[in-house]
């Protein structure tokens, strides 16, 4: 570990705090993850990229840099990939999933900002994050209140902010502002890497990343099975790695566990008994290393099946058309194809009412478990209808709003015991 | 066979020993700053086949003596059952903690609520509120009860409520007066989970709270139905515990 000191020393990373951050890290990935029993064998790539994820994967960021990619940092599944890739930049989520500098932090911002704002900023503040710190652009959107008016603070900590704007409307007119702001921001990767964005360039970046999410939806499917081949804390964690990974080889290690889930289900084989209480899990995103409620939910005799979450199927479900024949064509799929996206920052917003009753049924799930976070309006506002429509259909329902302290462990751990009894 | 279970709370912790259906033993004692300390004082000289621990320490309980353990939710809901088996709603107000438990018609769990951290409205609520205004917790709920009027609390917050009590009293107030608003505000708060589980008939109200009878009037007054109140109140969920200590194998 001590080859990467020097790295991130030039990368202006605070060496102690960030030691200290790698060490919570740690100590959290061994108590929820290693201290998971019957494990897939293939989750040992995941395990190695946890523990080289501010390591191996930042050098090969920088090797990347070196030979003339940039690397692109955004903070929402709207950033669309495939343009990123197209114009030979490589994209990372930057969302965190943990408390840091909060001290500092609520110097720049009200104490009511949710977790994952507050965290963007404390990694920024506190000099931990390699990959904010490596990214040649940052790509704010404009989604939630929050996002967009700490952007408006975050322009003064990086230069290279680059905001997007975005829709909250499905009408054709909001189609137009995202294809308008797709337009926009292609020319702006064109301008960062010097490279003109084809109709070639654009069908092979489809195909990378649509790759991607074939895999993990070969992996969602999987979980229909009874008992639930791989843990929810698992599948989870494909889904955030998603972010960080080289796109191909992500793409053959999650296919990779798929072969060994589908061995399993053949055989009968699962992380849980059969007949484990089966939950979805449905509300704002979790980012690494935000195991909190999954893990609070798996140590209580349940199993998640799926999570209804833009770090989940939110993010992952609909893939981008790759037969049109020019630029033009293929970025119109690609606005397609994110326009379909249901956040919680769109009005009305029933697409995402239907999907997570939808998703409940594919993988069979015995109750849904609304995470929201704490002061985030749009997730929580929407909780109260998701909670009434899921009980007029008979499915159980448990709204938790949360934070990333851990003071409410054991509140939550009573509540979600309690759900999980009365599934059985 | 003689089951026990036991209820390890924040503030209290009691212990019920079932023999042929029948209560044959209940004790109770006071968490303090060691519960697992006082729990097995607690448990000295008692005899019993199988043992079940709910509440906030049951966790801790489950590694001592290697023991199954139940929510309170679960516990509270079959406590209540066994007493009345008429039971659709279930409210438990205890020292530091608040639940409201709804069942349906075949007597299940169909959905719950809990207060959030704070102590809003909990025993600890009446017991502070009851101290700042010179009454023994005992004397509290009668004496609210004598209150000709109430004079409205405008914070839920304990802290704040406190200095509201304060300022209330400096102004000349009477203290009855006062009694019953702060009585009247825990009630609302109790109401407000009520009704996020619906309510149905045959509502009992459990825990340490119950004891107080200001809040028993007001709660029947608001909800216009009788509430059925266990005869110790605090007790249901060592006895749901107990329970279901005779259901696991
Ligand atoms: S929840 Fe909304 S704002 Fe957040 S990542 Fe998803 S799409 Fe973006
Ligand atoms: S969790 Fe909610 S408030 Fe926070 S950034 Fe996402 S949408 Fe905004």
């Amino acid at each position: 570990m001590s080859d990467y000191k020097k790295m991130w020393a030039d990368l202006g990373l605070n060496l102690q705090a960030h030691d200290a951050l790698l060490s919570v890290l740690g100590k959290a990935y061994q108590d929820i993850y290693l201290a998971q029993k019957n494990r897939p064998a293939g989750m040992g790539y995941f395990d190695f990229v946890m523990s080289e994820v501010h390591g191996l994967r930042i050098k090969e960021l920088l090797d990347e840099k070196a030979a003339g990619r940039k690397v692109i940092g955004s903070y929402c599944v709207f950033v669309p990939e495939e343009i990123a890739l197209a114009g030979n930049a490589t994209l990372v989520g930057l969302c965190s999933g943990a408390d840091f500098a909060t001290e500092e932090v609520e110097k720049l911002l009200p104490r009511n900002t949710c977790s994952l704002i507050k965290s963007s900023f404390g990694f920024k503040l506190g000099k931990v994050c390699p990959y904010l710190e490596c990214s040649d652009m940052i790509v704010g959107e404009n989604t939630c209140d929050g996002k967009k008016k700490a952007y408006e603070t975050l322009k003064t900590l990086v230069p290279n902010l680059y905001v997007m704007d975005l829709p909250q409307v499905k009408s054709a007119e909001g189609r137009a502002l995202l294809k308008a702001e797709y337009f926009r921001f292609k020319a702006a990767v064109e301008n960062l890497t010097g490279v003109r964005i084809d109709a070639d360039k654009l069908r092979k970046s489809i195909a990378i990343v649509n790759n991607k999410r074939k895999a993990i939806h070969r992996l969602m499917s999987l979980r229909k099975a009874d008992p639930a081949p791989i843990s929810g804390l698992d599948a989870l964690l494909a889904n955030q790695v998603f972010f960080y990974d080289n796109p191909a080889r992500f793409t053959e290690s999650v296919n990779k566990i798929c072969d060994e889930l589908e061995t399993r289900i053949e055989r009968k084989e699962g992380v849980f008994p059969k007949k484990t209480p089966r939950i979805l899990i449905s509300g704002c995103p979790m980012a690494v290393p935000n195991w909190k409620l999954p893990w609070i939910i798996e140590t209580s005799g349940a199993v998640i099946v799926g999570e209804e979450s833009c770090v989940g199927e939110r993010g992952t479900r609909n893939l981008t058309a790759d037969s049109g024949s020019t630029a033009n064509e293929l970025t119109e799929a690609i606005v397609d194809r994110y326009f379909k996206i249901d956040c919680a920052i769109f009005t009305p917003n029933p697409d995402r009412m239907n999907h997570i009753a939808e998703m409940a049924e594919t993988y069979k799930a015995d109750g849904v478990i609304h995470y929201g976070l704490q002061f985030c309006q749009p997730y929580l506002m929407e909780a109260i209808p998701v909670e009434k429509a899921l009980e007029s259909k008979n499915i159980p329902t448990l709204r938790i709003d949360s934070d990333y302290s851990m003071e409410d462990l054991g509140q939550l751990k009573t509540r979600v015991e309690a759900f999980v009894e009365l599934l059985r | 066979m003689r089951y026990a279970g036991i209820d390890i709370g924040s503030r209290s912790i009691e212990l019920v020993v079932l023999e042929n259906q029948e209560i044959a033993e209940s004790r109770q004692t006071d968490s303090g700053f060691n519960p697992m300390e006082n729990a097995e004082s607690l448990m000295q000289g008692m005899t019993y086949d199988r043992i079940a621990a709910t509440g906030y320490g049951r966790h801790l309980f489950e590694i001592a003596y290697n023991s199954p353990t139940v929510t309170e939710i679960k516990a509270y809901a079959e406590g209540a059952k066994f007493l009345f088996p008429q039971v659709r709603t279930i409210l438990d107000i205890g020292g530091q903690d608040s639940k409201a438990i709804s069942l349906n018609d075949e007597g299940k769990i169909k959905k719950f609520e809990m207060n959030d951290r704070c102590a809003a409205g909990t025993g600890k609520f009446l017991e502070i509120m009851a101290r700042s205004l010179g009454y023994g917790l005992k004397d509290f709920g009668p004496a609210a009860l004598e209150a000709r009027k109430d004079i409205q609390i405008s914070s839920m917050c304990t802290v704040f409520a406190e200095s509201e009590v304060t300022g209330l009293v400096a102004k000349g107030e009477d203290r009855r007066e006062i009694a019953l608003g702060l009585h009247s505000s825990a009630v609302r708060r109790a109401l407000g989970m009520l009704k996020r589980i619906s309510v149905n008939d045959s509502l009992v109200f459990a825990g340490g709270v119950a004891r107080n009878p200001c809040m028993c009037q007001l709660l029947e007054k608001a909800l216009e139905r009788k509430i059925l109140i266990p005869e110790n109140p605090q007790m249901v969920g060592a006895l749901g515990a107990a329970l279901l200590a005779r259901e696991i194998k």
